[in-house]
Order: C-alpha cells, then structure tokens, then sequence
C-alpha cells in the first residue's frame, strides 16, 4: 500500500483506490482552502472555454444550464405537485 | 393557483441557508475583468457595449457628474443582468423584491439630494419653485414640490418591482393557461402560445429598459444637482 511518493502531493488521478479516503483527508479544508479551490475551478473552466481565441456562445451557456438546474432543484418541492398524475 | 402563483417570488432559503445571496452575487460571474489589451471575445463584446453605454449616458454631465460614472454603469450593468438572468426558467429575480429596489434607489437619491444641497444650496432650493409662477400659488406649489421630491426614490423602486413583478405573474399565468387549453381546444392554445411568445420577447425588452430607466433617472436627479 504504501507507495514511493507521498499520498498528499498525488494528483487525483493517480491515487490508488485503496488510498483514496486518505487522501481526500488530507487536502486542505480551512476557509483559505476552500476559497483556492473555487478560485482554481473557476479559472479552470474559464480558460478552458471563455478565455480562447474564438470562444463560442458554449462557454456562457454552460453556466447559465447550470444556474436554471440549480434553480430547478431549489424548488423541486413545489414542482413536484405539477406532475401530470390522475390523482395528486 | 393562488399559492402556486407567488411561490416563485418567495426569498430562496434552501435548509435554512440563505441562498439569495448566492443567486444575487451570480451575475458577476458572467462579467469577467478585462485583463489584456486584447481580451477574448466575451470580454471584448462587453467593453463595446459598457462603453457605448457610458458615452450616451454621461454626456449630460459635466465635470462633478462624471465622478458618478463607475455608479450608474455598475448600476444598469446589475439591474439588466439580473433582470435578464431573472427570464430563464425556474430562477429567482432579487428585482422582484421590493426590499432590495428601495435599498437601491434611496441611498442613490439621497446621495443625489445631499451633493446638490452641499455645493449649490441656493439652486437646489430653487428648484422647489418653478420660474414664473403667479405670486398667490406659491405656497402651494412649493408644498406640491416638496412631495414630488421625496416621491422620487419611492417611484424608482415601485416602478422596478412592479414592471417585473407584473411581467413574471402574466408569463406564469398565460403559460398555465397555455398548457391547459391544449386538451381542450388545440387552436385557441396555439393563440394563446404565440401571445405567449410575444410576451417573452416583451420581457426581454422590458428587462433591458426598466435598467435604463432606472439609472437614467438617478443620472437625471444628479444632473440636477450638480
């Protein structure tokens, strides 16, 4: 199980199944954390698809289907009731 | 019907966590800061039109309302986006609430008054009384210039709320009405769908204006003042 390099500097796609619950352990969860990571996830999607030469309408419509299925499950619970059913 | 109808507009908390926050912060997510001289095309598309926007809106202005600038164009950027993001399905407009409109338009019209009252004192309360008026009526008027005063903010919010608020409900009820005629009569929910269809486009086009109007009219009062 143990492996060469230490568990913590693995990317995720290189850590064992086996190590896997260890590794998520270690990352970092403090508020400084969790902000790098919104803020590498945000640059990731942005450079991937908003910040090319010829970007499309692709790269904003993914986030605004993202922002309507929030939304969507936000208030499922009331959507629910206009099912198509005989009996409600 | 009744409560299906406005549950749409109740502030989104999700477990008790307030989401609001969350969907009135989204918008400035789609707004990427320019970082180069040439930036990718989103960001290009949106300096060509802040700065289409800014140059007409501006020109009325001289030195000392200029200093506004920043102000009025966050200010359409913030109502337009929301109100646009506000007509796709399911999402909540924080426009819709009268709370957040009055805590927009007092702040600017107060901010309005008090330049005004700080660096020409005598014209901003010259402007109680128009030029002209018959010696006997200025009591009066002076009164009627007082409340048309601080109706001001009042109307900005009110005039908001209600042009969206208003929208939202029809396109709610004429989409039900919509989706109920289909089992009955075919025709007429084809009427209705394409009555339907020209609201939408309204809405889109009522979106846009009612951010214009409202940030034209706080320029319109800083005009005044400064």
């Amino acid at each position: 199980m143990a492996s060469p390099v230490p568990v913590k500097e693995k990317k995720l796609m290189d850590v064992k199944l086996g190590e896997l619950p260890g590794w998520i352990l270690m990352r970092d969860f403090t508020p400084r954390g969790i902000a790098g990571a919104f803020q590498r996830g945000y640059y990731r999607y942005y450079n991937k698809y908003v910040n090319v030469k010829k970007g499309s309408v692709a790269g904003i419509s993914m986030v605004l289907a993202a922002y309507v299925l929030f939304n969507y499950c936000r208030c499922y619970k009331e959507l629910k009731h206009e099912r198509l059913r005989k009996y409600h | 019907m009744n409560e299906n109808l406005f549950t749409s507009f109740i502030t989104p908390t999700m477990m008790g966590l307030p989401v609001v926050v969350l969907i009135i912060m989204f918008p400035s997510i789609l707004f990427p800061s320019p970082s180069r001289l040439i930036n990718n095309r989103l960001v290009s598309l949106q300096q060509w039109l802040v700065q289409l926007t800014s140059k007409q809106m501006l020109a009325i202005h001289n030195h000392k309302g200029q200093t506004w600038a920043l102000m009025l164009m966050s200010l359409i950027l913030f109502i337009g986006s929301t109100n646009l993001l506000g007509l796709l399905p399911h999402s909540f407009t924080p426009t819709t609430q009268l709370s957040m409109n009055l805590g927009m338009a007092i702040p600017l019209w107060a901010g309005t008054v008090v330049t005004g009252f700080r660096h020409k004192t005598k014209a901003s309360l010259a402007h109680f009384l128009p030029q002209g008026t018959p010696i006997p009526l200025i009591p009066m008027l002076v009164i009627i210039e007082t409340i048309s005063l601080f109706i001001q903010p009042v109307a900005l919010a009110v005039r908001l709320t209600a042009n969206i608020t208003a929208g939202h409900l029809l396109m709610h009820l004429i989409g039900g009405a919509t989706l109920a005629l289909t089992n009955i009569n075919a025709s007429v929910a084809l009427i209705t769908f394409i009555i339907l269809i020209l609201l939408t486009v309204l809405e889109f086009a009522v979106a846009l204006i009612q951010a214009y109007v409202f940030t034209l009219l706080v320029s319109l009062y800083l005009h005044d003042n400064t």
